[in-house]
């Protein structure tokens, strides 16, 4: 549980930081073109890394299960231009009543 | 738009764009924090029930829980990166493996906050608290197009998705806390699903397609050799292929 509030804590304060590097620190100086080049590839990489691992992974092992039914569903509802939380809920749908009728 | 409706809606009660000497003066800042509220209502909706969806998966998932969830949307403020912290905290992951991900997701925060800064007014304190305000929304309302900002329209913004954020948060853990087996709930595939719709607003250029598909495919092939939060950090390196763009 400890380890859970450092967690929080570094995560708030490093947050916090970062914010305000630019406005307090950096006060609107451009950093240089090749930094920001990669800087804007972060979210991309890992947010992708998140869909691959949170869909697929299960510990050490890559698993197949309900939740790529589920990621389906979110593909489909996103074609669509649903909303986020549509999106969201049709997968947990989706990968639910894969469960309930023990397809996966 | 909104920001024109205000000032109009302003000047005929008391000063809005006063002329002042034949010179026409900025409207003061609390018409522009007005219009930055109203603009952000819609997306605070939106932005609101992303916090409910935090909220539970957080008390739901096991990796967190109900009140550090809530401090990290009081103290955080930044979707994408805390959502990455519950998950690999959810999955095992080590403390620093949570902890890395959210700041390297938050690094966009950096060029973001350059680009407001000479736009904040205020003493270094003051300028350390608006520019928490700053989230991906609260920037787009305050652009003016240009590489201009207005600050009262960026803080008025962020105020309302701010106390939208927390505010789903609290109803989201406490409805979580209600729910019961997160996976006969499909809880768990909310999040491939979760992280899925934040990468496709991402998507805006050929060389971040590249580190998407090079990113993921890093994480995948790590996976059985590392512990779980590291192939995350590891597939941070997919976005080196921006140093080779000019």
């Amino acid at each position: 549980m400890t380890q859970i509030w450092v967690v929080v804590a570094i995560i708030g304060v490093g947050t916090m930081a970062i914010k305000a590097a630019g406005p307090v620190l950096l006060g609107g100086r451009p950093l240089p073109s090749r930094l920001t080049g990669v800087v804007a590839l972060l979210a991309p990489a890992l947010l992708a890394a998140l869909v691959a691992t949170t869909a697929l992974g299960d510990g050490q092992e890559i698993v197949a299960d309900a939740r790529l039914i589920g990621l389906g569903a979110a593909v489909i509802a996103l074609l669509l231009r649903a909303p986020v939380l549509v999106v969201v809920l049709a997968a947990a749908v989706a990968a639910a009543l894969t469960r309930l009728i023990g397809l996966a | 738009m909104a920001s024109v409706r205000a000032c109009g809606r302003g000047a005929g009660r008391t000063r809005g764009a006063r002329v002042v000497e034949g010179v026409e003066q900025p409207p003061p800042i609390r018409f522009e924090l007005r219009a930055g509220a109203v603009t952000a209502i819609p997306l605070a909706v939106a932005v609101g029930l992303f916090g409910v969806s935090f909220g539970v998966l957080s008390a739901t998932s096991g990796g967190m829980g109900a009140l550090p969830a809530v401090v990290m949307s009081v103290t955080t403020f930044a979707g994408s990166a805390q959502f990455a912290a519950a998950s690999i905290l959810a999955a095992g992951g080590q403390p620093i493996a949570a902890i890395a991900a959210a700041l390297l997701l938050n690094a966009r925060y950096i060029p973001i906050g350059i680009s407001v800064a000479r736009f904040l007014t205020g003493g270094a304190a003051r300028r350390f608290a608006k520019a928490q305000l700053v989230i991906d929304e609260s920037w787009a309302i305050a652009a003016g197009g240009d590489g201009h900002f207005e600050q009262g329209r960026l803080l008025g913004a962020g105020i309302v998705l701010w106390l939208a954020w927390v505010g789903g948060t609290i109803i989201g853990v406490i409805g979580g806390e209600a729910l019961g087996d997160p996976a006969a709930l499909g809880l768990d595939a909310a999040f491939p699903a979760l992280f899925l719709a934040l990468l496709v607003s991402q998507l805006q250029s050929r060389p971040a397609v590249g580190a998407a598909l090079l990113g993921a495919a890093i994480a995948i092939a790590l996976t059985p050799f590392t512990p779980p939060g590291v192939p995350i950090i590891a597939a941070a390196g997919a976005a080196l292929i921006g140093l080779a763009r000019r």
